[in-house]
């Protein structure tokens, strides 16, 4: 087995796991790069279905590329489609800087779609690679009745043994990507064929390299526009991924505070 | 792939090599993880720069624990939490670098971080020598079976550079890890701030021709394949999907074949693999130790979850009675009687811990005998289940005999690493019971009721002997196959050889629970009249009779029980007369959540049979009313 396939396996693994064990189940399809390899690995897991919700919790701000790619590929993988929407902007916590405040509207959400589907179970597609404090994230991370991450008291989780909830109005955020990294994201969607929404390939000299809301995410430099040259680029690039993120980088902390109360 | 790819990505295409970073607070790991990304050039553009004005806002110099200390409290405390893992690339091989934290307090995160490394830099500041946590991580690379350690003596600039001083800290970390049967791959003496020995050769220490911490990286063994072992596929779940069914798993070692036949879990059934099914995949006849499969099977059986699927040449070890190593990590000790679920794998097994048969005291690390397993301790218990459980002994660098212990709020409290079924105790039969044609439902329907054991605890004095007897009059009248088994009347007969010291008390237990698990078999309703005082004792009575036991508590307050005293006892042993009384001088335990609770202090013995006959009837009850007697 090779990097990719023993990636696969285990993403497989965590899949069946969240399946068997957390009842109602619910896979966060955000329409990016990596929540499409993630309905591509539940295709695999369960023999060319995804046998759960897939659910957009829509700010109204994504690319119209993005809904386009929604409604084409919802049919096409034959989805159960379950669709969020946000509250307002002004309903946020004022205290958090400008774009993390946007971004909290998609905590706002997620909370919602929870609370209404009685969901036991989320996946998401989150990546230990992407930011310093995803890298701290279980496989298995439990969210008590608030949804807030108690980073100081994660339990212990070794040997593929997963928490699994055991109070009222707890759920388990599922990660089955947590040990990819951008590139093998990305040479696994290669490999497979998975189809991606075109702004990842660069056009006039920039290209977006993660996806957000339209007001908050900026695109980079770049003249890779097809799949190889993006993983050429991802070899030798010095940069983070989230660098067109302005969530990230408004304060030290502002990052770990969304996630603290809920964001992916 | 395709051919047109560079040497160097081919290359990196093998899996990731984990290694995890351990040892105490402050003996240098996060630095040593900054100086290791730095110095390898695998740092991305402006993450020094960040680091910089971290360090900078609170004061510091240059602070390279905040590369992985992420988290706000972890650098305002200067202290790391949470484990970190970061990918890390050396001549062209994959590492993941598994930051640990060194706090106690934080112990089951560095065993989440380091549960599955192929290897452990072992880092000890090199002028304070080995401190408690040092030992505790040591040990817990034993258990969890990392067999690849490096260790790095860290800050030898404040040992100047001296060779004797540095050997001699050598000399007592090579004694702690031979004690725990871990056997140094490579001491290296470094200082991580400085980068001596860490990426390049320090010229501070010329007398030092082992190799740097990366040539040192560089030299771990990249994972054994498990595919030539003997087949283990534990049953992860079962599907239906347009009108097949696939058993789906993952194959921890071995392979499986289209056309092999396998067994399946303790039925012992065969069945042939009659596909290996997949989607988007090219169709495979065969899979390997690591995959993710579905397969169907010919005949169409159906196993269920946990079931191990093995061929018939090379099954694993069967056994109820199981020894086993114990990290254990909950923040209260463990004592004997305990109840929890074994998970192993996919499986999931209810056991007892029937004996602690050793504690590791961490000051020494020697083994002594214990009452109980101190908080985030660590030991070697046995467990034993009311069935049948298989399994393989712990095998570092394998999947095998992987136990982890639950709890009822399916908490993970504890890893168990399976060393083998527990040895026969001298003198102990080997015996082979023989099962009974006649099944339960066999029996229940000629009887109309389920059988079931109610075990009535308390106090001497507390009514058990009454309300049993009247309870059992009451269920005769209404068409129940009730018997009594009573404390007096099991020691007149069948335990007239016991005394009352507690070895005695427990084997008196033991035999009641016995004849009562023969007397449910046969579909009677059986209530245990016996003071059984001890927690311990009435969970080996719960081990012997399984999850159809229910436990009464008849609870009256001794003051009460004293004035009864119909047997005289009480004053016999106020006297003197008689010793190891309970509720005198022996203790009496109370059940912690009874099936049932009846307070006969004040309630009638008309009220409280009533309570009890009806509470048995609706146990045992089948659908429907009971059948009359006529």
């Amino acid at each position: 087995m090779d990097h990719l396939d023993q990636l696969e396996a285990q993403s497989v693994f965590i899949l069946r796991e969240a399946y068997r064990k957390l009842k109602p189940l619910a896979m966060l399809w955000s329409l990016g790069k990596d929540s499409n390899v993630m309905v591509w690995l539940a295709k695999k897991a369960f023999l060319g279905r995804v046998p759960f919700p897939v659910m957009h919790v829509d700010t109204g701000k994504k690319f119209p590329e993005m809904y386009k790619f929604r409604d084409e590929y919802a049919k096409k993988w034959d989805l159960d489609l379950l669709l969020g929407t946000c509250p307002p902007v002004e309903e946020m916590d004022p205290s958090l800087p400008p774009a993390a405040r946007s971004a909290a509207r998609k905590t706002a959400g997620l909370a919602a779609m929870i609370e209404k589907h009685k969901l036991q179970g989320v996946i998401a597609g989150i990546r230990r690679d992407e930011q310093g404090t995803r890298a701290k994230e279980r496989v298995f991370s439990p969210r008590g009745a608030s949804h807030k991450w108690d980073i100081r008291n994660q339990p212990p989780e070794f040997w593929d043994q997963y928490a699994t909830p055991h109070e009222e109005g707890m759920h388990i955020r599922v990660h089955p990507l947590l040990s990819w990294r951008e590139i093998d994201i990305w040479r696994y969607i290669e490999r497979e064929g998975i189809p991606l929404v075109d702004l990842y390939f660069a056009k006039n000299g920039k290209r977006y390299r993660s996806l957000g809301d339209q007001d908050i995410t900026n695109p980079v430099e770049s003249n890779a526009s097809t799949l190889a040259e993006v993983i050429a680029e991802l070899e030798t690039t010095r940069t983070s991924e989230r660098s067109g993120r302005a969530m990230d980088h408004e304060s030290e902390d502002a990052f770990e505070r969304l996630r603290v109360a809920g964001y992916l | 792939m395709t051919n047109t790819l560079s040497p160097s990505v081919a290359q990196s295409q093998e899996p990731a090599t984990p290694i995890v970073i351990v040892g105490h607070v402050d003996h240098g790991k996060s630095t040593l993880i900054g100086r290791l990304l730095h110095d390898t050039d695998n740092l991305q553009d402006g993450k020094v720069a960040q680091i910089i004005a971290s360090s900078k806002k609170r004061g510091l110099k240059v602070e390279w624990s905040f590369l992985l200390d992420s988290l706000q409290i972890e650098r305002d405390q200067g202290v790391t939490v949470d484990s970190t893992r970061i990918p890390f690339l050396l001549n062209k091989r994959e590492f993941v670098i598994v930051d640990a934290p060194g706090h106690r307090q934080f112990l089951r995160n560095m065993i989440t971080g380091a549960a599955d490394a192929e290897a452990a830099v072992l880092v000890v500041d090199a002028a304070e020598g080995a401190r408690e946590q040092t030992r505790r991580h040591a040990m817990l690379l034993h258990l969890i079976g990392i067999r690849h350690v490096i260790v790095l003596l860290n800050k030898v600039d404040l040992l100047d550079f001296d060779q004797a001083k540095i050997e001699a800290a050598e000399k007592s970390v090579s004694e702690l890890l031979t004690k725990l049967d871990l056997e140094a791959a490579l001491f290296i003496p470094a200082s991580a701030r400085d980068g001596d020995n860490i990426a390049s050769r320090s010229d501070r220490m010329p007398w030092y021709s082992g190799p740097t911490l990366t040539e040192a990286l560089a030299q771990v063994p990249s994972p054994a394949s498990r595919a030539e072992l003997p087949l283990r596929l534990p049953v992860q779940d079962v599907y239906r999907f347009d009108d097949k069914r696939y058993v789906a798993g993952r194959i921890e070692r071995g392979r499986v074949r289209v056309g092999d036949t396998v067994i399946i879990g303790t039925q012992k059934t065969p069945a042939k693999i009659s596909s290996i099914a997949s989607w988007h995949t090219a169709p495979q006849i065969s899979a390997a130790a690591g995959q993710s499969v579905a397969v169907t099977l010919e005949p169409d059986v159906i196993p269920d979850r946990g079931d191990l699927l093995h061929k018939s040449e090379t099954p694993p070890v069967a056994a109820s009675r199981i020894r086993t190593r114990l990290f254990w990590l909950r923040q209260e000790p463990l004592r004997v009687g305990e109840s929890f679920h074994l998970r192993l794998a996919t499986a999931e097994h209810a056991v007892t811990v029937t004996s602690i048969d050793s504690v590791v005291n961490l000051d020494d690390l020697q083994k002594y005998a214990g009452e109980e397993v101190p908080a985030e301790g660590f030991a070697e218990i046995t467990l034993s289940a009311s069935e049948t459980i298989l399994f393989d002994p712990f095998v570092p660098g394998t999947a095998d005999g992987r136990g982890v212990l639950v709890d009822r709020q399916q908490r993970i409290v504890g890893g168990a690493p399976l060393l083998g079924p527990a040895a026969i105790a001298d003198g102990e039969k080997v015996i082979h019971p023989t099962g009974s044609t006649v099944t339960t439902q066999d029996r229940t329907r000629a009887k109309g009721h389920r059988g079931g054991v109610f075990w009535l605890t308390g106090l001497s004095g507390s009514g058990k002997s009454t309300l049993a007897r009247a309870t059992e009059a009451a269920l005769f009248a209404d068409g129940v196959d009730v018997t009594v088994l009573d404390g007096d009347t099991l020691r007149a007969g069948l335990c007239k050889d016991l005394g009352f010291s507690e070895a005695d008390r427990t084997e008196n237990v033991r035999r009641a629970a016995e004849v009562a698990r023969i007397l449910r078999d046969a579909g009677q309703v059986v209530l245990v009249a016996l003071i059984s005082p001890l927690l311990s004792d009435r969970a080996l009575a719960r081990q012997i009779l399984g999850e159809e036991f229910a436990e009464i508590f008849v609870d009256a307050d001794l003051a009460t029980c004293e004035q009864r005293d119909p047997k005289g006892l009480y004053a016999a042993a106020r006297s003197g007369k008689i010793s190891g009384f309970t509720g005198i001088d022996a203790p009496y335990e109370a059940p912690v959540s009874p099936a049932l609770h009846l307070k006969t202090s004040a309630g009638s013995v008309e009220s409280e049979t009533k309570t009890l006959a009806s509470f048995i009837k609706d146990t045992v009850r089948l659908s429907g009313a009971l059948k009359a007697r006529s």
